[in-house]
């Protein structure tokens, strides 16, 4: 193995192509196929020979932001509400459990969107809507010209190639009475989109880009690793070359050495192949270093969305503040003891009746009257970043009176005032504008 | 404290009369083994570690690490039948490796009790939390009466800051919400005031907040009782907030061993260079690099020649020869201090890792270190 350090540290992700091309092949030959080197030597998605296992191991900084990339996927006001029914013979609705209660994000080509929340929060059933495993109650997904959330079964076929999901359990995931070139191969069957006698050909391609055997095709999961499987999974999420991907969860079930392999993995599918990620994960940490961009739920709401730097380093809603400070700090081990953090108290009240106002009100320690009356609009705050809160402001220095009155066309106390026009801010758009509303001068601004 | 030496020989004596001097656990060349179809697989071998009252030891690894089979093999969970363990393992002075069941039926959920990773299927489905917590209370406590074993399983819920415990106390698991549940198998742990705390995974399948919750609570009770705790998990960052001492395992050994500080900010062995490397931090640079360790974790029926760690060690052509895939490195002190121990052959340690893997996880600390 080469592991000359100086090496390594020259790799930089934008040279990941033409680096691959000559420590990748060198690499494969004496791990994978030592007899055949050249027995898979197809280029359907145009690679050369890379081989992404050799190149995860020399480690990847941060996905960079690209402010100017197109959206690819567009979600305006997108809800979910599942039907909750009484017991007995007639199964009433009674309620509703409002599990995405009307957000709206772009992702953009190329680009990862992250999604962090604690559990319950509808990241999850956000990723299964995209994918259209759910068909939404209101809102529109834009995709190609498509609105994905009317499409009927039918017209959704075709794009599913387009939208593909890495799941979260590598180990529920796969069928085991199905041999890998079985499962991987399955997409391809079902979308007629090779013949039947280059499935194989394809199948071992896909295994070798996510750095498995390819002579592993006819083995079952159970002879894989864990971390082996989630390969699996993404290879065949890849199978019919997605623009999309959704990404649930993809590493949490594997083990601290595995996941890094396994993130860089998708790092390098995603600068080789153009793909889009909406990459849901709670671990804050993975989603930093994956996602440029990031979008923090709670309670079926986008609380808070925008750029890592803005949402790590500048959060403005007390609950990506409170998040981030209940998240352990290997760096505290120089200080000693536990790093200061918000405290919440209860757990995250029933999505069936959420709390009128402001969700976070119950276990936020700013809220006021105010909160509990009127819903805090996300408003565009920054170049990139959107935030839901009556009380916006940096740790430290949140406002002691709303800043939302003078839009919204309320008084302090959250009622209406006689003669006043507020502003139409529900209308949220999925991307961000050119202007934005300046916390401080209360007046819209532009860069 | 008297500056009276602590001895080997205290060990000897009843656990009463032990009290707070010398560690309340210590773990002395600890083998097991279990005989599979293909042979026998040694989880652990040749383990020491020990654990004073008041102090939290922080065991990390990859699964199949052996760091739940130690533990398991100090609550005496393992089948004695078929493992066979070796060496010492002394809880409170009482010897545990080869006690009689029902001896170790008196000692484990009185004075050592474990808190297990998932709580749902820790507790029983079919009993109420307060029947659950109460038996646990009345099998070491065979006077009281079940009205006592009740009001303790109310305090112990309330103590673990479960609201209205009153009422909770005769709800089902399913009833709780996961972090309640982790509470409810904190509480159950506690109940018996034990001087040894075993956390295995005890936040892994929690939400940060919910973790930051359960951890705060270890703490308060780890101080309000002086219990000896000892958290298994493969988050550095829960190690580094909540462990005195960290023990480093891969492959059934201790590879690396010292305090919290010494573990985390200036590591000596390549195996723990390769986790700190592996893990993205909230508070790292963006210029900091995600190097994942090569490779997957060795299989133990037939473990690696030499150091278990060298097929994926990277490092490893810097030492001589073929010294590292010939012979087992011995755990030896590290340059760092008296207490910090290392399983690794490379001479230079601390020059390897401040020149080459510190500039590549962690840019901004290379100045801090120099």
């Amino acid at each position: 193995m080469t592991q000359d350090p100086n090496a390594r540290a020259e790799i930089e992700p934008t040279e990941v192509g033409a680096n691959a091309a000559e420590t990748g092949d060198r690499q494969l030959t004496a791990e994978h196929s030592p007899e055949t080197p050249d027995a898979y030597g197809s280029h359907e998605i145009g690679i050369e020979d890379l081989d992404f296992a050799t190149l995860a191991e020399h480690g990847h900084t941060a996905t960079k932001l690209d402010p100017l990339a197109p959206a690819v996927l567009s979600v305006d006001n997108l809800k979910m509400y599942f039907p909750v029914k009484s017991s007995g013979v007639v199964r009433r609705t009674i309620g509703h459990v409002q599990a995405v209660d009307g957000i709206s994000f772009e992702v953009p080509k190329g680009g990862s969107l992250g999604l962090v929340g604690e559990s319950g929060c509808g990241k999850s059933t956000t990723g299964r809507l995209i994918t259209r495993l759910y068909k939404p109650t209101g809102g529109s997904m834009m995709f190609d010209g498509h609105d994905l959330a009317k499409l009927s079964a039918r017209e959704m076929k075709p794009l599913r190639r387009d939208v593909q999901m890495i799941f979260q359990d590598p180990y529920t995931s796969l069928n085991p009475r199905h041999t890998v070139g079985t499962i991987v191969g399955a997409p391809l069957e079902v979308h007629k989109i090779v013949p039947k006698n280059q499935v194989l050909k394809r199948v071992q391609e896909l295994l070798e880009i996510v750095g498995l055997n390819p002579e592993h095709y006819n083995r079952y999961p159970n002879e894989f690793s864990g971390g082996q499987r989630q390969r699996i999974g993404i290879a065949r999420a890849l199978t019919l070359n997605p623009k999309v991907l959704v990404a649930d969860e993809p590493v949490s079930a594997l083990d601290v050495s595995i996941q890094a392999q396994v993130v860089n993995l998708l790092q390098d599918i995603q600068s080789e192949f153009d793909v889009s990620f909406l990459f849901i994960a709670h671990d804050l940490a993975i989603v930093r270093h994956f996602c440029p961009e990031v979008a923090v739920m709670y309670l079926g709401k986008i609380v808070e969305i925008g750029d890592r730097e803005t949402i790590y380093g500048k959060p403005h809603h007390p609950y990506t503040q409170a998040l981030l400070s209940a998240v352990p700090d290997v760096k505290q081990a120089a200080v000693g003891g536990r790093r200061e953090r918000i405290r919440l108290e209860g757990d995250v009240p029933s999505p069936i009746n959420p709390p009128s106002g402001c969700r976070f009100r119950t276990r936020c320690q700013f809220a006021q009257e105010i909160c509990a009356k009127v819903e805090p609009p996300l408003l565009q705050i920054g170049q990139r970043h959107k935030v839901a809160c009556h009380f916006a402001g940096e740790l430290g220095s949140h406002p002691a009176s709303p800043v939302t009155t003078d839009l919204l066309g309320v008084d302090d106390q959250g009622s209406p005032v006689a003669g006043a026009t507020p502003t139409n801010t529900q209308l949220t758009i999925p991307g961000y504008e050119d202007t934005w509303y300046d916390l401080k001068t209360k007046q819209t601004t532009g860069a | 404290m008297t500056s009276v030496p602590m001895t080997q020989s205290s060990a000897t004596e009843s656990p009463d009369d032990r009290g707070s001097d010398g560690p309340y656990l210590q773990v002395e060349d600890l083998k097991v083994t279990f005989p599979t179809q293909d042979g026998p697989v040694t989880a652990v071998s040749g383990l020491t570690y020990s654990v004073e009252k008041g102090k939290t030891l922080g065991i990390v690894g990859e699964s199949g690490s052996g760091k739940s089979v130690s533990s398991m093999a100090v609550m005496g969970l393992h089948d004695t039948k078929s493992a066979q363990i070796s060496g010492s393992i002394r809880v409170g002075g009482t010897e545990v490796v080869g006690l009689s069941e029902a001896k170790m039926r008196g000692l484990r959920g009185n004075s050592m009790a474990m808190i297990f990773q998932d709580a749902l299927a820790a507790l029983h489905p079919f009993y109420k939390i307060g029947g659950q917590l109460e038996e646990a209370y009345l099998v070491h406590h065979s006077s009281a009466s079940k009205r006592d074993a009740r009001r303790k399983a109310i305090e112990m819920l309330d103590r673990v800051g479960i609201p209205q415990p009153d009422r909770r106390v005769d709800d089902f698991p399913h009833q709780f919400s996961g972090g309640m549940r982790q509470r409810a198998m904190i509480a159950m742990g506690l109940i018996n005031d034990p001087s040894l705390l075993i956390a295995d995974e005890p936040t892994t399948a929690l939400d940060v907040t919910v973790q930051a919750q359960i951890l705060d609570l270890l703490q308060d009770l780890q101080r309000e009782f002086n219990s000896a705790v000892i958290i298994i998990t493969h988050d550095l960052g829960v190690i580094a907030e909540m462990a005195d001492d960290v023990l480093v395992m891969y492959a059934g050994r201790c590879v690396e061993y010292g305090t919290t500080k010494q573990i985390l900010t200036a590591p000596e062995m390549p195996y723990t260079w390769g986790l700190l490397s592996s893990i993205p931090d909230v508070g790292a640079s963006t210029d900091a690099r995600l190097i994942p360790i090569p490779g997957n974790p060795p299989s133990l029926l037939r473990p690696p020649s030499g150091c278990s760690f060298h097929p994926r060690c990277v490092h490893s052509d810097k030492v001589p020869g073929d010294l590292c895939r010939t012979e087992l490195p011995e755990l030896v002190p590290a340059s760092s201090g008296t207490a910090h121990l290392k399983r690794c052959h490379l001479a230079d340690p601390v020059g390897v890792y401040t020149t080459e893997v510190l500039p590549e996880i962690a840019p901004e600390l290379v100045e801090e270190t120099r």
